[in-house]
């Protein structure tokens, strides 16, 4: 099969997520750097800007297309994450939720827009800055609901254990998961998905274009490859929805269980 | 017999993309049978009580969100090492 093929074919390594700078800006010791990656955040921002902006700008009884997308999309969240988790509190949280939810869906979505094909979630600092806005979010309230060390009560010890497995044994392992690993698991998620992602249409979609220049018999292994990536494009559409909802979800589930009074 | 085979390929990063491999397969084993309990099981809850459908759903959506993390710290861990 080898002396069939004409070029080489390069496989996609990490070194197609690194980017430089379009142009960038100093103020005093701190360098801000305008790349790809911004480029595609700040365009997030605006769709989301506009589709809020554009769905309620009049809001009428009889609501008109945008209107009825906007409303039937805070309806999912309102109706499939914030109520369910949170209960008769969730009106306080539906517009962090929202906004997840939304941002990170736009954000994912780049992965599949042709002139992109890159989400800003496949670098570790997105996911991770919004793990972050969780974190606080999250411990925040339990710690005004609860105060500092009745917060850290009310997590890191399980009262239906008996005394001597539940000091030495569940706090640790309850403190770390509750609060240590929590914003990991957060960021991870997200950004290992995307990562995967791109590098799973990039080898179809790149060995589809490297078996179609070598020619002849290579053409069969060529379709097979291009189908097989068009299927992953519609199974990036599905997880791109999946983890914006996962990513609003749990963080609704973070935010009821530190407001809630006993485990 | 070794030391011939050390000769002949870089056993560093031999090794190293040894290790990629494995780690990305070790990791998908867990998650992969936690995910397949999981889904039966709601799929066995749904059709028993398809009325708590949506309930179920969600809090597989949940359990699916937390089992991943662990096959996706193989695929991060595998590019750190």
């Amino acid at each position: 099969m080898t002396g069939l093929l004409a070029a080489t074919f390069e496989p996609p390594s990490t070194k197609d997520f690194v980017f430089g700078c379009r142009f960038s800006l100093s103020i005093g010791s701190l360098d801000l750097c305008f790349n790809f990656i911004i480029l595609l955040l700040t365009l997030t921002t605006l769709f989301v800007l506009a589709f809020f902006y554009f769905g309620l700008r009049k809001p009428k009884v009889v609501p008109g297309k945008w209107q009825l997308l906007t409303e039937l999309g805070i309806g999912f969240v309102r109706e499939n994450i914030a109520t369910p988790m949170l209960g008769h509190e969730a009106a306080g949280f539906m517009p962090l939720l929202a906004t997840f939810f939304f941002f990170i869906l736009f954000a994912n979505l780049f992965e599949v827009i042709p002139g992109f094909s890159l989400s800003p979630s496949s670098r570790l600092a997105f996911p991770f800055t919004l793990a972050m806005v969780s974190w606080f979010t999250y411990n925040g309230v339990g710690i005004k609901r609860h105060g500092f060390f009745g917060y850290l009560r009310n997590t890191c010890i399980i009262k239906a254990a008996p005394w001597w497995i539940r000091y030495p044994l569940l706090m640790p392992i309850e403190f770390i998961s509750n609060i240590i690993v929590r914003p990991i698991t957060l960021t991870v998620r997200l950004w290992a998905n995307f990562l995967a992602g791109h590098f799973l249409l990039a080898i179809f979609f790149l060995g589809a274009w490297f078996f179609f220049q070598t020619g002849g018999i290579a053409y069969l292994p060529g379709i097979f490859s291009y189908g097989l990536g068009v299927v992953l494009v519609a199974f990036e559409i599905f997880v791109a929805a999946l983890q914006a909802f996962i990513f609003a979800v749990l963080s609704a589930s973070y935010i009821g269980q530190a407001m809630a009074e006993e485990h | 017999m070794l030391h011939l085979i050390g000769q002949a390929v870089d056993v560093g990063t031999g090794l190293q993309t040894i290790g990629k491999g494995l780690v990305i397969g070790l990791a998908a084993i867990g998650p992969g049978i936690g995910l397949g309990v999981l889904i039966g099981k709601s799929v066995e809850a749904m059709a028993r009580q398809p009325e708590y459908a949506n309930t179920v759903r969600t809090t597989m959506f949940i359990g699916i969100g937390l089992i991943e993390a662990l096959a996706l710290f193989g695929i991060a861990f595998s590019f750190i090492i």
